[in-house]
């Protein structure tokens, strides 16, 4: 019996490039629709914020000579005469040239969702990491006040607190970011709780690595998917509630170049200069979806088990 | 059930006992002295003693916690600064108004977010589905107050001369008001619950116009309702379009999905009696969620609209800091929004036959 070993055909071995996981989600969050448009979106904001003082025609905050209040946006591309000085945007009720105002804008925005949110996460981690450890009573007490916290309507409860404190940006960012902390808590909290009985976990204890050390290297990488998507959701929302805070004057005072205090100072003007309301409210709606299109992105490239739903 | 019931309620005690000490002491951390901070400036020492003594802010803290809880049980939140008069009778005259919009709001996100999910999870990558979630992503991101300007503008600027015409502010047209209650149907005594239901009902000027045949009332009202709810309710509807998606999506790749289809049932029979009982879960949650999204909401826009409801308030108590007012305001929009997440957590029993067996 003898069997020709020749006649068997072997497909050729081809070697497939590994990539580790960080790579795949690198590539899975640059093929991923939203989040492309959402980092071009953030890209051009960035790009604003920095170049502020170069890209704004005029101050922000000092009022211009010789023009109307409320003049609508002059282009001299689209026909407005040649004479008048460029206007982009228009001027506001203050004689402020709007193109301005929003440019810098941009810069508080950011920083606001920015600083809100890294606020937030800092307390939420240090509590969530505190509860999930320490187990028991101090679990019990911590977790009860953070279900108490997400009881309230998020912007309600800031408002509240804005009423305690008084009205302001520090006091309203501070607001904002208290009310958010539960979230980040319980990310942290649950992933704590998944870490904390594994093998590794009591090795590194055994070798005598403190708790913290613990925090960082083994259950902090553990949540930081979560974190990161919920941070980049974060952010869009914090924008929001700041943004509706200025606009019932709880938040950021004038003459601060703010979008939503720009579109509550001017509302009552809706209906004669529709462009003093109609552009800050693109403005926060643009910076509020880019980071909630990049959240979404990251949400896909970070957790593929999801990636067939959305 | 019955026990699942029975725990969810037990579990909801510490809740609101935490809501009504969290909104206690926000007005016990004011910077400052209480007594200043509720009498105003100008209080002198004297008045300040006997305000203290008369409010019990020199008892244990403890027993000024749990003299306030009485309180709240009673209906009893305080006087306003401001306006000097029981803030309840504020709260019965205000609330009615954000309850209508946030109702509103809810039913039209509900509507319209369930109806575009299904279509965009049936017809998956078709137009209207790429439309769908397109503007589902813009609506989150849109602040609602700027939307609710934006409505006005176009509705009462833009489209003025023309039928589709719609009031921007206001809660009934100038010229038309509705009487109360207590004056239609002559009740005298308005103390004690009874008559805290029949102002609550009065100022629920759409209930107040129903009930009495008030229909011309009720159509003004309706119309100039309509704008703040379609403010409202996009910011829900987008989410719920959302999950009604991804939920049904999710749904109509299981092997019974499959057998209901092979054994020949019509596709609407599919979705709408197999598919959606399923996929219904996440998005009551997501529904019973939004509720805090849509009240916060509802505070925002009526100062664009200038409805008379809690945000007006609220917003004006702020700035005068007329802290019952304030106090008050918080503890009932917070139990409403604990209460109607109970309700949503009731009807996951119905929804779903294994809790029930739990």
């Amino acid at each position: 019996m003898s069997t020709s070993v020749a006649s068997i055909q072997l497909e050729p071995l081809t070697t497939i490039a590994s990539r580790s996981p960080l790579q795949n989600a690198l590539r899975r969050f640059s093929r991923h629709r939203s989040a492309q448009v959402g980092m071009f979106i953030l890209g051009f904001l960035v790009f604003i914020a920095i170049f502020a003082p170069a890209l704004a025609p005029y101050d922000p905050i000092k009022p211009l000579r010789d023009v109307k209040r409320r003049t609508p946006p002059c282009i001299h591309l689209l026909g407005c005469p040649a004479d008048q000085p460029q206007h982009f945007f228009g001027i506001d009720g203050n004689q402020r040239d709007m193109l301005s105002r929003i440019i810098y804008g941009s810069r508080l925005s950011l920083e606001i969702g920015v600083a809100t949110v890294t606020f937030a996460i800092v307390t939420g981690v240090l509590l969530g990491a505190v509860a999930g450890y320490a187990g028991g009573w101090t679990d019990n007490i911590i977790m009860r006040i953070m279900d108490v916290l997400l009881a309230f309507p998020s912007l309600l409860l800031s408002i509240a607190i804005v009423a305690v404190l008084g009205p302001g940006l520090i006091n309203a960012l501070l607001a904002i970011s208290f009310v958010s902390i539960p979230v980040y808590a319980r990310i942290v909290r649950a992933s704590v709780l998944q870490v904390k009985e594994q093998d590794f976990v009591s090795a590194s204890r055994a070798l005598g690595s403190s708790p913290i050390g613990i925090l960082i290297s083994h259950v902090l990488p553990n949540a930081l998917t979560p974190l990161i998507v919920q941070a980049t959701l974060g952010i869009a929302s914090a924008i929001l509630d700041a943004a509706a805070l200025s606009f019932l004057g709880l938040g950021a005072a004038p003459p601060t170049p703010e979008w939503g205090l720009m579109l509550g100072e001017e509302r009552s003007s809706v209906f004669n200069a529709p462009h003093l309301v109609f552009i800050p409210g693109i403005a926060i709606m643009l910076t509020v979806l880019a980071f909630n299109l990049l959240g979404d992105g990251l949400r896909d490239a970070l957790d593929p088990r999801l990636q067939h739903i959305s | 059930m019955s026990q699942f019931l029975i725990r969810r309620l037990i579990l909801l005690i510490p809740v609101l006992f935490g809501i009504t000490f969290v909104t206690f002491a926000l007005a016990r951390v004011l910077p400052g002295d209480v007594c200043y901070a509720l009498l105003g400036e100008k209080a002198t020492e004297v008045q300040c003693n006997a305000f203290r003594e008369r409010e019990g802010l020199n008892d244990p803290i403890m027993v000024q916690f749990a003299r306030y809880l009485g309180d709240i049980a009673q209906g009893n939140f305080g006087e306003s600064l401001r306006d000097s008069r029981p803030v309840m009778q504020i709260i019965l005259e205000r609330l009615p108004m954000t309850l209508e919009v946030t109702i509103g709001a809810m039913l039209f996100s509900i509507t319209f977010g369930i109806l575009l999910g299904v279509i965009s999870a049936t017809r998956r990558n078709s137009a209207v589905d790429v439309g769908t979630m397109m503007g589902a992503n813009v609506g989150v991101s849109m602040p609602v107050f700027w939307l609710g300007l934006m409505l006005a503008y176009f509705f009462a600027i833009v489209l003025k001369g023309t039928p589709f015409w719609i009031p921007p502010s206001g809660r009934l047209s100038s010229g038309i008001t509705i009487p109360p209650l207590a004056e239609t149907f002559n009740i005298q005594d308005l103390s004690g619950l009874w008559g805290m239901i029949v102002t609550f009902a009065s100022h629920t000027v759409t209930f107040n116009a129903l009930i009495t045949g008030n229909f011309e009332v009720l159509r003004d009202a309706l119309w100039h309702l309509i704008l703040p709810c379609v403010a409202v309710g996009t910011i829900p509807l987008s989410i719920i379009a959302r999950m009604t998606r991804s939920s049904l999506l999710e749904v109509l790749g299981l092997d019974y999905i499959r057998t209901a289809r092979a054994k020949g049932l019509r596709e609407k029979e599919v979705i709408f009696r197999h598919a959606m009982r399923n996929a219904l879960l996440p998005i009551v949650t997501v529904i019973g969620l939004s509720v805090g999204s849509l009240m916060g909401g509802a505070v925002l826009t009526e100062t664009v609209f200038a409805l008379p409801g809690v945000g007006t308030q609220l917003v004006s108590a702020i700035l005068s800091r007329d802290y019952a007012v304030v106090q008050a305001f918080t503890v009932i929009i917070a139990l409403i929004f604990v209460f109607v997440n109970l309700i949503v957590d009731f009807s996951y029993v119905f929804l779903d036959p294994r809790i029930r067996m739990q």
